[in-house]
């Protein structure tokens, strides 16, 4: 049952309510209420967010990718820095990576500039850091199994069976 | 001025148009009407298989394929029903590749049925297995089946409609409309009335992967002593969800299917080239993609089933396909009636019970092949509607 809501939840597009939860799986909507309460508790729900297609509104962001090598420390390797860097609101998301590079950071800026300085001023001079790579999203086809440009409907046609 | 009735034959002439198309040309008419109607997936066909079938265009593989279908998919048919279901055929000669399920339906009936034969249908069905038959000359048999028993066919009304001149059993399990299905158990007892006699079975399982009990599907040749009766009619349209791909198959003894070649040969060729490299893929590589289709669906049947039964409607419980077939009797109207006031008056499309034989009166066939978001809203009509008209 909790692998069915996570299923549900993962992939709906939009917040389903309890009742509607429990109709799908063959519970009650008390019972599902417990279970994602559970689920929250424990942190395995970390969190519910909007996707939202910046650039159909006014207030457009950028998004960078940056490739950081870092040092790691000893007896921390790389959390310690991992934290420092993830404390930022500006830094997205924060992935430790295997191959030519440790960190991969995201980050989202109102403009270009702003991000830029953001790794000249935050980033780069940190210790640890050994080099960084900055390169800039410049569309969004699709984000955590979204699809940002979807204009298809449901064409099936009248037919007999 | 020629009359066209001195031109069509007497048996085309009798062949009735399905129940189901005229609802659906007056809905696509309508604005913000909400269709339960169609009865396909309403999932694209997975990426790899569509890639497959462009790469096959982008190599130039646009000629004819044999007249059974491309030797590698033959072969990979055999696997896959192998590794399922634990049945094995000789891709050489036991397999047919048509033109959808309909196709191989069409075949074996014309191959086997004479006039004068009895050909019996468990009802409510597809609409299909009696005009194959009319047009053979064969008389279709309905034996109905009752929403008290699961809506199966039971070996007792089996026996009761078997006569001197039965040729050919449907068996159309996982069903279309009602979502009924048959145990290995209940295959059992059918394959005891038909032990010792010489009628051929149809077997349409092409809902057999969208079962949702944990018994899954058994194959009816897969039962003692029955392979050699069985034709099984299977295809890729709603496990894959390739509807416009055309594409399925036949599997049964190799005299029956060099026959259904002969006449599939004069009438068809080839089925499509580009959709049988395609299928080749969907065997080999999406048993993943077709589970996470039949979660989903499972996520509907749930919410729909339970969504009628909450408006106090019966409801069966449906273990396959992806239709619910709630029964409407309680509130006077003809299953007609219902579908037409319901659509002009809170814009929704069912199906009428009706259009699937004689048996299906009284009830509606919704298919939830939809997003949660549609069967919601469609419930949400239907009850306000079921409120009005509540006795």
């Amino acid at each position: 049952m909790v692998g069915s809501i996570l299923d549900i939840l993962k992939k709906s597009d939009k917040k389903l309510t309890n009742e509607q939860i429990a109709q799908m799986i063959g519970s009650t909507e008390e019972e599902v209420a417990g279970i994602i309460r559970g689920l929250e508790k424990d942190n395995i729900i970390v969190g519910y967010k909007t996707m939202i297609n910046w650039e159909k509104t006014d207030n457009e962001l950028v998004t960078s990718i940056i490739e950081l090598r870092v040092t790691p420390q000893r007896g921390e390797g790389f959390d310690r820095i991992a934290e420092k860097i993830h404390k930022y609101a500006q830094v997205k998301s924060l992935f430790l990576m295997s191959g030519s590079y440790d960190l991969c950071v995201i980050i989202e800026g109102q403009t270009m500039k702003d991000v830029a300085l953001f790794v000249a001023q935050k980033l780069a001079p940190m210790d640890n850091v050994l080099s960084t790579a900055t390169s800039f999203v410049l569309k969004k086809y699709k984000e955590d199994g979204m699809i940002f440009y979807n204009d298809e409907e449901d064409s099936r046609q009248v037919i007999t069976l | 001025m020629i009359d066209y009735t001195n031109i069509l034959t007497q048996k085309i002439q009798d062949v009735q148009p399905s129940g189901i198309r005229k609802f659906f040309d007056v809905a696509a008419t309508m604005k913000d009407a909400i269709s339960l109607g169609v009865g396909e997936p309403d999932f694209v066909t997975p990426w790899a298989i569509r890639e497959a079938g462009i790469y096959s265009l982008e190599k130039g593989r646009t000629y004819y394929t044999a007249n059974a279908g491309l030797m590698e998919l033959r072969e990979e048919i055999c696997n896959y029903n192998k590794r399922k279901y634990n049945i094995e055929y000789d891709p050489k000669s036991e397999v047919l590749v048509t033109v959808g399920g309909s196709e191989a339906i069409d075949l074996l009936v014309r191959c086997i049925v004479n006039p004068g034969d009895e050909v019996l249908v468990p009802e409510p069905s597809f609409v299909c297995y009696k005009p194959c038959t009319q047009m053979a000359g064969g008389t279709a048999v309905p034996i109905e089946t009752f929403e008290k028993d699961g809506f199966r066919l039971l070996p007792e009304q089996l026996k009761a409609h078997i006569t001197d001149k039965t040729k050919l059993l449907i068996l159309p399990f996982p069903n279309n409309p009602t979502g009924g299905v048959m145990s290995r158990e209940d295959l059992e007892a059918i394959a005891e009335v038909l032990r010792g006699t010489d009628i051929m079975v149809l077997s349409d399982e092409i809902y057999g992967e969208l079962r949702y009990d944990n018994e899954g599907h058994t194959p009816f040749s897969a039962i003692d002593g029955m392979r050699e009766r069985t034709i099984i009619v299977n295809g890729f349209s709603k496990t894959f969800a390739m509807t416009g791909w055309r594409l399925g198959y036949a599997l049964g003894p190799a005299e029956i299917i060099k026959a259904m070649t002969k006449l599939h040969q004069y009438g068809i060729m080839s089925s499509p080239t580009t959709s049988q490299f395609a299928a080749i893929e969907a065997l080999r590589s999406c048993d993943k993609d077709v589970e996470n289709m039949r979660n989903e669906y499972n996520y509907r049947r749930r919410f729909i089933v339970d969504g009628f039964r909450n408006m106090g409607l019966s409801c069966f419980e449906p273990l396959g396909a992806f239709y619910v077939f709630p029964c409407i009797k309680s509130l006077g109207m003809t299953s007609e009636e219902f579908a037409n006031k319901l659509l002009m008056e809170e814009k929704v499309a069912v199906v009428p019970g009706n259009a699937f034989g004689d048996s299906g009166e009284g009830f509606i066939r919704c298919s939830y092949a939809y997003s949660i978001d549609s069967i919601d809203e469609a419930l949400k009509r239907i009850a306000r509607f079921v409120e009005k008209y509540r006795k």
